[in-house]
């Protein structure tokens, strides 16, 4: 099963809900990995979204398991392509061309729907056209406060950062201009007496 | 009076002092004997001559010292200054705000010129003559903001107000507790305090925000907070938390009247003319537990908050570690006497130490 049920946090910390269906002129879906299987539901529970949606997906380790079924909804565009960053031009072309009237879904890991998020509303788009759900990983994308690098896919607590090599633990503290998580130095002080790494949500 | 610029430093050898005539104006935060957040917030409109709620931006001795001390945080760091690009007019606003208040509060300090657009402003203290245009950036050597904030003591939140919130827009942030501006900006009121324990179950988030979004033009307001520093450090942000941090380890019961500090921040709200944004300084105090337990009210009624205070508050506060000694050192200077109300030192009528 691809759903998780995160446990009730801080407010800063975003709250993720589930797509539904919504009339719309047109509708623009983002998804990685198991954020297939929203679309999916999604399909399922109206079918004629299809017709007017653009798919943009980024399977990730989920390889192949899921393109099949996604060609098969025949939405007007699908787009398969290798990582988030790869597409941020296309999207970003995407959401400069959209119209009033646009419905965009964001399902699959909190770093794909934080950055998309981050996108449509610099974008304009209101908050009231944008859904999300949470599929897959738990992973996070972290910023380290020290040196400003974003470490992504973090599956444990605490971590070492990717750029500057400090060991830093995983807040809950969230920025929506970062789409990211905060990093903080685990061992400052007491420099060396670094806790073992516990996987998230374990 | 004439104010003695002190040549200190506030990081390294750390040689920051307070003068008598700082520790008697010290804005000691406590009231009563114990400690709970509230939403504790008053008009800013003056206070006892001499005290910090005197002036609108309270100037002291450790000034020139403070704004080399924040040139060196933002060479090291330009994040630390940020404006969104709507927040260009608010820094305006906040320019006119600190010259004119300065040059009417401090005129032997600081000179106002204004001849329409045509501006010109003397900083006596830092050396500073400069004529420029009001409201055109290309005159200034840096935004209006950055500009009059590296003559200002004190932290500096701008803040937009719109959709029923306030949103950290804009900001100059290098004497902080343990926060990151670069982190926070574009936040709304709820999400830039979500790391605070228990006051937004209290209820205490939802009403401050609504006497902030209040807040008229000419009746600004403020409140006190308070956290503990060890070494007298004005960089106590984050970014920098790997190499202030193990300084928390070099307290022994020997240093410790030297070394912990009390941090009290006078944050203060003014509303913003043009923009309708809100300004939000926050001014750290620092004073050396030896120097506060001079004043007899204020030792008798330091350990009572620290050693009751809940301690959620200790944790988030980060002093949990030398709770216990900072209590033992600062029990030494409580003989069990009554307080008497509010903060003030009240050195004439309070009893001195029993012993
Ligand atoms: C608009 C102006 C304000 C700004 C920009 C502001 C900003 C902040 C920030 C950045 C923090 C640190 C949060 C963290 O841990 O990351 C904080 C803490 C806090 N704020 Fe505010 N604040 C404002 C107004 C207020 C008001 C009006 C109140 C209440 C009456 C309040 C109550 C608190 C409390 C209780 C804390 C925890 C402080 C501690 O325990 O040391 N704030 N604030």
């Amino acid at each position: 099963m691809s759903t998780f049920e995160f446990p009730p946090s801080i407010t800063s910390r975003p709250v993720w809900g589930k797509l539904e269906p919504r009339a719309g002129k047109s509708h623009l879906m983002i998804a990685d990995a198991e954020g297939a299987e929203a679309l999916l539901k999604l399909a399922q529970a109206d079918g004629s979204l299809m017709t007017k949606a653009h798919i943009m997906y980024f399977p990730g380790e989920t390889g192949d398991t899921y393109i099949g079924k996604l060609e098969e909804l025949a939405p007007a565009q699908l787009y398969i392509g290798p990582s988030y960053e790869a597409a941020v031009p296309r999207l970003r072309r995407t959401l400069a061309g959209a119209h009033m009237g646009l419905q965009v879904y964001l399902t699959g890991t909190e770093s794909l729907m934080g950055q998309a998020m981050r996108e449509a509303t610099d974008a304009g788009i209101p908050h009231t056209a944008i859904q999300t759900e949470h599929r897959g990983s738990v992973a996070r994308r972290m910023q380290c406060v020290h040196c400003k690098g974003i470490t992504e896919n973090v599956m444990t607590d605490p971590f070492v950062c990717s750029h500057c090599g400090l060991n830093l633990f995983v807040r809950d503290h969230y920025s929506r201009r970062h789409a990211a998580f905060q990093g903080v130095c685990v061992d400052a002080e007491d420099p060396g007496n670094v806790p073992p790494p516990v996987e998230l949500y374990s | 009076m004439t104010i003695q610029f002190n040549d200190e430093t506030f990081r390294d050898d750390y040689t920051f002092r307070n003068s008598q005539w700082a520790i008697d104006r010290f804005p000691f935060p406590f009231h009563e004997d114990s400690y709970m957040y509230s939403v504790n917030m008053e008009q800013h409109q003056g206070g006892p001559a001499g005290s910090i709620f005197e002036k609108r931006f309270d100037v002291d001795e450790h000034y020139v010292s403070e704004m080399r001390d924040r040139a060196l945080v933002l060479a090291e760091d330009p994040l630390r200054c940020q404006s969104l690009p709507h927040m260009t007019l608010a820094g305006w606003d906040l320019l006119e705000l600190i010259m004119v208040s300065k040059s009417e509060d401090y005129p032997d300090l600081f000179e106002l010129h204004r001849d329409g657009d045509r501006w010109h402003w003397i900083n006596r203290p830092l050396g500073i003559d400069q004529k420029f245009t009001f409201m055109d950036e290309a005159t200034l050597p840096y935004g209006p903001m950055e500009y009059i904030t590296r003559q200002t003591q004190g932290d500096f939140a701008v803040l937009d107000q719109r959709d029923e919130n306030l949103w950290m827009d804009a900001g100059i942030v290098t004497t902080q507790a343990d926060w990151s501006l670069d982190f926070d900006i574009g936040m709304n009121f709820f999400e830039w305090h979500a790391p605070v324990p228990l006051a937004a179950e209290m209820g205490i988030f939802k009403r401050a925000l609504k006497f902030l979004m209040n807040i008229q033009q000419g009746a600004p307001a403020r409140r006190l907070n308070w956290t503990m520093t060890v070494n007298p450090r004005l960089d106590t942000s984050p970014e920098n938390y790997h190499k202030w941090g193990p300084q928390k380890m070099t307290l022994t019961p020997e240093n410790i009247g030297r070394k912990q500090h009390l941090r009290v921040e006078l944050q203060t709200f003014f509303r913003l003319p043009r923009s309708n944004g809100l300004v939000f300084p926050i001014r750290c105090y620092l004073i050396a537990l030896e120097d506060l337990v001079t004043v007899p009210k204020w030792g008798r009624r330091l350990h009572r908050v620290i050693r009751d205070l809940p301690e959620e508050l200790a944790e988030y506060k980060g002093f949990t570690a030398n709770r216990a000694m900072i209590v033992d050192y600062l029990s030494k200077f409580d003989d069990g006497l009554p307080t008497s109300d509010g903060i003030w030192p009240d050195k004439d009528t309070e009893p001195p130490l029993q012993v």
